[in-house]
């Protein structure tokens, strides 16, 4: 028994062993009920933090979790809050999430919820009840099929069917949520089940030969990825959200450094190198710097790190990167030859590809690449096309939002604090200013783009992560998507600092009207209701707004100083937009609304209207 | 990019909801399932999925290593290109007048089908065999009126050589 718990401890996220005791459970051959069951398979997971909200279909569970010293259950306002607060908890620690909710309702309100998590490779186990086994198909009260209604967001779903089947069950979950390319799985289980009582016998191995996910690289690709980065001149790492999952952050800039490769990351990677790294480029993509952007273009090979080529990134995939090679690393073979026809395509865990890789450079089994023209061609680019200007954009009397990001970064202790973001205008702001030097610390929906997501990530992750400083940046639509959870953070303790950038406005779908819609802003601007800080205050929050540029500083310091959970009502102004930008299907080695330091100004010259 | 008809066969969990997941994960990638049968395998645990997919090889690639993803999926294989056994059944109801039923009856036997109802007016036959076979007498039956045509979908086996 030490034995195995040795290895598990050492394999954990690879082996997708329980992180708890497993069989070596307290509860391990009593009798339990199903609900009971339930609760024990959480606890012998080495879960000790659940999200939900009760309901008539998930009473005996909550029944079951009233008796559990283990579990710390958090209650949220809704239960797609209850979702993203266990995604960001997931995001932010690396853990499982865990979400209880009831049927019905309750069930369809994690969809959201779930899909957030599938598009970016998040695990989590999301609990449903369901009403009793006989009346399935009956369109009884409160009943939906959430088995069939999550099928094409889950990695993989469970109809309990029968009380003994519960613990293989959650055992078999885990290890799917965890292992491979992690992923949403969904257990749905009737009440009747819940029940039942059932000797619990909890598995600490699973047995599933349909899923057998590749973890080692094939040694002779790893050989023919080493030889062509060694032709390489004008090589580029294009490190993608698969880097944090398979901890290859240090192995990725081991090889940038060994080989002297610049490295442009996707929205998903941010913190996966520290953004303090010379050849650490950023952020690549729609609203990526046009530096980063020319670098990949221009590039003779792409080294795909856990990155899947997301239309954000590519652009025009026709035209994007024409001249690049590619060799192409992921776990989830499917990503391989998805968007982009790979020269070396490596099915395997990065971060064991990675040091293969490196060790070969190291070796000297192949030459080391010329690189010293290509680094520097992209330090000089990066000099001339800055994100930020302040020759441009300062202004006396209204809040620059790049600069309120710059300043929000400048205050925030890199190894102390996680950054959470809705989706819009303030999520690509953040992007581009606030810098990330440690994995798992900034949290935004990538793939899905779900407004109402980052608020309760952000909660998710304080009450995962205490201690440290989490601050949600939010825009004034996203917050209110879910800004229920108020009462939540509250309650918990989770001392999360909000900063909306508030422009009254629906600030990303307004910028492509005004850029691509003649200016015809059809329902994007909002009024200036609610009062965010009223808002605040009736939750038990402390609150402010600031306006003035001079007092922004002062502001966050007050924000960060309090204790407690504290809302930052930033006023910007309605019409800036986020630049640089790649339109939609737009190369992406041409984006609008770079500042050329050369020139003084932005280059807008493609764009009519372009006002700044 | 040249579309091609392609024969997936699929070894899946026998459980309830795994068809629901093949056809959903065809359907949602875009692509229109022209035929499909499904039934349990020497195996009772397991059931075979044929399924007559059009896609570009591409695309095609895209949808097996998206369903190889599935938890209950435990292979795929492309029986397109080799020389499979394909099989499929057919009924066909044929307008059949009295004086025109022998002719009907000759034409069911040069392709070794059955006459498995006879009624007033129609004639049921009953035919198994390739795509080829089956669109022949398809063809001949159309200038007696066809009334009804039931197909099982297609399903196809690796022919034994290639074990070998």
């Amino acid at each position: 028994m030490a034995k195995n718990t040795q290895q598990a401890a050492s394999t954990v996220s690879i082996e997708g062993a329980a992180k708890g005791p497993g069989s070596a459970n307290p509860k391990q051959g009593k009798e339990l009920t199903g609900a009971q069951a339930i609760i024990a398979s959480l606890e012998a997971e080495g879960a000790n933090l659940v999200f939900g909200y009760p309901g008539g279909q998930a009473i005996k569970i909550y029944d079951a979790l009233y008796d559990s010293d283990i579990l710390t259950h958090v209650l949220a306002r809704h239960e797609q809050g209850a979702v993203h607060e266990a995604d960001g908890y997931a995001r932010s620690t690396g853990d499982v999430g865990v979400a209880i909710v009831t049927s019905g309702p309750g069930a369809t309100n994690t969809v959201t919820g779930i899909a957030t998590a599938y598009m970016d490779s998040v695990p989590l186990v999301v609990i449903t009840g369901q009403v009793p086994s006989t009346a399935i198909g009956t369109d009884s009260f409160q009943e939906s099929d959430i088995v069939g209604i999550t099928m094409p967001v889950v990695k993989h779903s469970y109809l309990v069917q029968d009380v003994d089947e519960i613990a293989p069950t959650f055992r078999e979950a885990f290890h799917i949520a965890k292992t491979g390319r992690p992923g949403p799985v969904l257990i749905d289980v009737p009440s009747d089940i819940q029940s039942q009582v059932t000797v619990f016998d909890y598995p600490d191995s699973v047995n599933i030969p349909s899923y057998r996910p590749t973890y080692r690289g094939n040694a002779k690709q790893i050989r023919a990825a080493a030889e062509m980065i060694s032709q390489a001149r004008q090589p580029v790492l294009y490190v993608g959200g698969g880097t944090l999952i398979s901890k290859a952050g240090p192995a990725v800039a081991a090889l940038a450094h060994a080989a002297n490769i610049p490295m442009v990351t996707t929205l998903m990677a941010k913190g996966a190198v520290p953004a303090s790294d010379p050849l650490n480029f950023g952020l690549v993509g729609m609203h990526g710097s046009k530096y980063a952007n020319r670098a990949i273009n221009r590039s003779d090979l792409i080294i795909a790190c856990g990155a899947r080529f997301s239309d954000r990134v590519t652009g025009n995939v026709a035209s994007f990167a024409p001249g690049a090679k590619l060799i192409h690393i992921d776990i989830d073979p499917a990503e391989i030859g998805k968007v982009r026809e790979a020269q070396v395509p490596i099915v395997g865990d990065l971060r064991r590809v990675l040091e293969n890789l490196v060790q070969l450079l190291e070796d000297g089994e192949v030459a080391l690449p010329d690189t010293a023209a290509w680094v520097k061609q992209l330090d000089a680019w990066r000099e001339r096309y800055p994100l930020y200007d302040k020759r441009l954009d300062e202004s006396a009397e209204q809040i620059v939002p790049e600069l309120a990001m710059k300043l929000l970064s400048e205050a925030l202790d890199p190894a102390d604090s996680i950054v959470a973001t809705e989706v819009g205008q303030h999520q690509m702001w953040a992007a581009q200013f606030i810098d990330r030097e440690l994995p798992r610390t900034f949290l935004t929906s990538g793939g899905l783009g779900t407004m109402g997501f980052g608020f309760p990530a952000a909660i998710g992750a304080a009450i995962g992560n205490p201690g440290k400083t989490v601050v949600c940046i939010a825009g004034d639509g996203s917050f209110q998507m879910n800004s229920q959870e108020m009462a939540t953070a509250a309650i918990n303790g989770a001392a999360v600092k909000v900063v909306i950038l508030d422009n009254r406005a629906l600030g990303m779908v307004r910028q492509w009207q005004k850029l691509f819609y003649k200016g015809r802003f059809s329902a994007t601007e909002l009024d200036i209701c609610p009062d965010f800080v009223k808002l605040a205050e009736a939750y038990g929050w402390n609150a402010a707004q600031v306006s003035d540029p001079a007092q922004l500083a002062a502001a966050y310091r007050t924000m960060l100083d309090t204790p407690g959970p504290y809302l930052l009502d930033v006023i910007i102004p309605r019409d800036q937009s986020v630049f640089p930008m790649v339109p939609p299907g737009g190369r992406t080695g041409e984006p609008i609304g770079a500042i050329d330091t050369q020139e003084g100004a932005r280059e807008l010259q493609a764009l009519e209207g372009g006002d700044r | 990019m040249n579309e091609m008809i392609h024969v997936l066969s699929a070894l899946v969990e026998n459980k309830p909801g795994v068809l629901s997941r093949v056809t959903g994960l065809i359907s949602r990638r875009g692509f229109n399932i022209e035929s499909l049968s499904v039934g349990p395998t020497e195996d009772p645990t397991k059931s075979r999925v044929t399924a007559i997919v059009r896609a570009d090889d591409v695309a095609y690639e895209q949808i097996t290593k998206q369903l190889h993803k599935l938890i209950s999926v435990h292979k795929i294989t492309d029986l397109t290109d080799e020389r499979a056994i394909e099989r499929e059944l057919v009924l066909f109801k044929v307008n059949a007048p009295a004086e025109r039923r022998s002719e009907i009856i000759e034409i069911a036997n040069v392709f070794r089908a059955n006459i498995v109802d006879v009624g007033r007016t129609s004639l049921t036959v009953e035919a198994t065999g390739d795509e080829g076979k089956l669109k022949g007498m398809e063809d001949l039956f159309r200038a007696y009126g066809i009334k009804e045509i039931i197909r099982t979908g297609k399903i196809a086996m690796s022919r034994n050589s290639k074990e070998a």
